[in-house]
C-alpha cells in the first residue's frame, strides 16, 4: 500500500470533510438530546435507589442493573428490531429515536451510580435537621440535599458524558449514519486506509474540548467549602 | 406464526453457548492485555523519565479518546491488513480491546502506586534497595491489592464492549444472536436469552474476582477503605 499525501488532502477535501460534516451534526444532535434527559432520568433513578419505598427502589435498581449488565448494543437492537416484531403492540421505531432512547437509558443508568454515590456522601444528619426545620422530605431532598450532591457528582457526569459521546457511534449499528458511520460508508467506497484516522481526530477533537469544559464548569460549580476533601 | 419457541431455543443452544465461549474467550485475553500492558505502564507514568510519561500520556488519551468501534474498524480495516490480510477478526477484537483496556487499567494502577506514600520508597532506598528492587518488591505488591477494587470495573465494562466486535464479525455472543435471529425470525426471545446470557456472565465473573480479591488480601491490610495504609 503506498501513502501520497496530496491525492489523499484532495480527497479528504473533496469527499470525506462533507460526509464526515452530515455525520458530526448527527452524532452532536444524539449527544445533546440524549445528555439532558440522561441527566434527569439518572437523578429520578438515583433519589429513587436511595429513598424510593420497595417498589420504586426496586424498579430502579432492577432497571441499572439490566441497562448495565447487557451491552449497550443489545439495547439498541432490541429498541430497533426488538420492539417491532412484539405482537399487538408493536412499535416501530427509526433509528434516530432508537438510538436516542437507548443511549437515555444507558446514560440514565450511569449517572445514577455518580449521583447516588453523591447523594449517599451528603451527611445524613442534614435530612434530620431539614426535617427539624419542618420541611418535608421532598422539600430537603430537592434544595438541601440534590443541590450538594449533585454538585459533588460533576467530575463522574462529565466523565460520562464524554462517553456518551463515544458510545453514540455505535448508532450506526442500527443505520444511524452518523460520524463514525460517514466515515466507514466512505472507507467502503473508496478503500483510502486514512479515513478512520481522520474519524479518529475528529473524536479526540470533540473529547478534548468537551474534557476541557467540563474542569471550567466543574471549578465554576464548586462552592467553597463542600469539597470532600 | 405457529413456532414452537422451545424447541427453537434447545435446538440453536449449544450455538449460543459457543458465542459464550469465544465472549469469554475474547474478554478473559483483553484483561491479561491489558493487565500486562497496564502494569508497566503505569509503573512509568510515576517514575519514568518525561519522554517516558509523555510517550504514555499520548498513547492513554489516544486510546481512551476514541470509541471502541471507531478503533476496531481503524484495527480491522488499515492497521492489521499492513501486517497481515488474512488476520483473524477475533485476534483483532481481542488485541483492541486489550490496548483499550491497556490504557484504563494503567490509570487505576497508577491511582494505587500513588496512593502508597513515598515514604515507603525513600525506607526502601535507605535500606539500600535499588530503585527497580523497591519497585518490585515494596510497591507493586501493594498496588496490584489496592488496585483490585478499581481492576474488578474494568470486567463488566470489557464485557460489555466485548459485544461490539460484532461489528467487525466476531462469532461472539451478540453475532451468534443476531445469526439465529435472522435464522429463525424469533427476535424479542432470542435478545431476551441474549441479555440474560450477558448479565449472568457479568455476576459470574464478578463473583469469581470477589473471590480473587479475598484470596489474595492480607490480613489487616486494605479491606475497602484504603486511608490506613501509611
Amino acid at each position: 500500500m503506498s501513502f501520497e499525501a496530496a491525492p489523499f488532502i484532495d480527497f479528504c477535501i473533496n469527499t470525506l470533510f462533507p460526509a464526515l460534516a452530515d455525520g458530526l451534526l448527527i452524532t452532536v444532535l444524539l449527544v445533546l438530546i440524549t445528555a439532558p434527559f440522561g441527566l434527569a432520568f439518572g437523578v429520578l433513578l438515583a433519589v429513587g435507589r436511595v429513598y424510593g419505598k420497595s417498589y420504586s427502589h426496586w424498579f430502579c435498581r432492577l432497571f441499572v442493573g439490566f441497562v448495565k449488565g447487557c451491552p449497550l448494543m443489545l439495547l439498541l437492537f432490541i429498541l430497533y428490531f426488538g420492539l417491532p416484531t412484539i405482537p399487538y403492540v408493536g412499535i416501530t421505531l427509526d433509528a434516530f429515536t432508537a438510538s436516542v432512547i437507548g443511549f437515555i437509558c444507558c446514560n440514565s443508568a450511569y449517572n445514577s451510580e455518580y449521583v447516588r454515590g453523591a447523594i449517599l456522601s451528603v451527611k445524613e444528619g442534614q435530612l434530620v435537621a431539614a426535617s427539624a426545620l419542618g420541611m418535608t422530605k421532598r422539600q430537603a431532598i430537592m434544595y438541601i440535599v440534590l443541590p450538594q450532591a449533585l454538585r459533588r457528582a460533576i467530575p463522574g457526569l462529565s466523565n460520562e458524558f464524554i462517553y456518551l459521546i463515544k458510545y453514540s457511534s455505535l448508532a450506526y449499528m442500527i443505520t444511524l449514519v452518523e460520524l463514525t458511520g460517514a466515515g466507514k460508508l466512505v472507507f467502503s467506497k473508496y478503500f483510502e486506509p486514512g479515513v478512520f484516522f481522520v474519524v479518529g481526530i475528529v473524536y479526540l477533537a470533540l473529547i478534548t474540548v468537551t474534557t476541557v469544559g467540563a474542569n471550567a464548569l466543574e471549578k465554576k460549580y464548586a462552592v467553597p467549602g463542600t469539597q470532600k476533601r | 406464526m405457529e413456532i414452537d419457541l422451545f424447541s427453537v431455543i434447545t435446538e440453536w443452544l449449544p450455538y449460543l453457548l459457543g458465542g459464550v465461549v469465544v465472549t469469554v474467550g475474547l474478554v478473559a485475553s483483553a484483561l491479561i492485555i491489558g493487565a500486562c500492558l497496564g502494569l508497566p505502564m503505569a509503573i512509568g507514568q510515576v517514575y519514568g523519565s518525561r519522554p517516558v510519561k509523555y510517550v504514555i500520556g499520548l498513547y492513554v488519551w489516544f486510546f481512551r479518546g476514541l470509541p471502541v468501534l471507531v478503533l476496531l474498524f481503524m484495527f480491522y480495516f488499515t492497521i492489521f491488513p499492513l501486517l497481515d490480510p488474512n488476520i483473524d477478526a477475533f485476534v483483532v477484537g481481542a488485541v483492541v480491546l486489550g490496548l483499550r483496556g491497556a490504557a484504563y487499567q494503567s490509570q487505576i494502577f497508577r491511582g494505587a502506586i500513588q496512593s502508597i506514600s513515598e515514604g515507603q520508597m525513600t525506607a526502601a532506598r535507605s535500606l539500600g534497595m535499588s530503585r527497580v528492587m523497591a519497585i518490585r518488591t515494596i510497591i507493586i505488591p501493594q498496588a496490584v491489592r489496592i488496585a483490585l477494587p478499581g481492576w474488578s470495573n474494568e470486567y463488566p465494562n470489557i464485557l460489555t464492549d466485548s459485544a461490539i466486535c460484532y461489528a467487525i464479525g466476531v462469532a461472539e455472543l451478540l453475532t451468534r444472536t443476531s445469526q439465529i435471529v435472522a435464522q429463525t425470525y424469533i427476535t424479542m426471545p432470542i435478545y431476551l436469552l441474549c441479555a440474560l446470557m450477558f448479565i449472568l456472565l457479568n455476576l459470574a465473573g464478578m463473583r469469581v474476582i470477589a473471590y480473587l480479591e479475598k484470596r489474595v488480601a492480607i490480613p489487616g491490610f486494605s479491606g475497602g477503605s484504603h486511608t490506613g495504609i501509611v
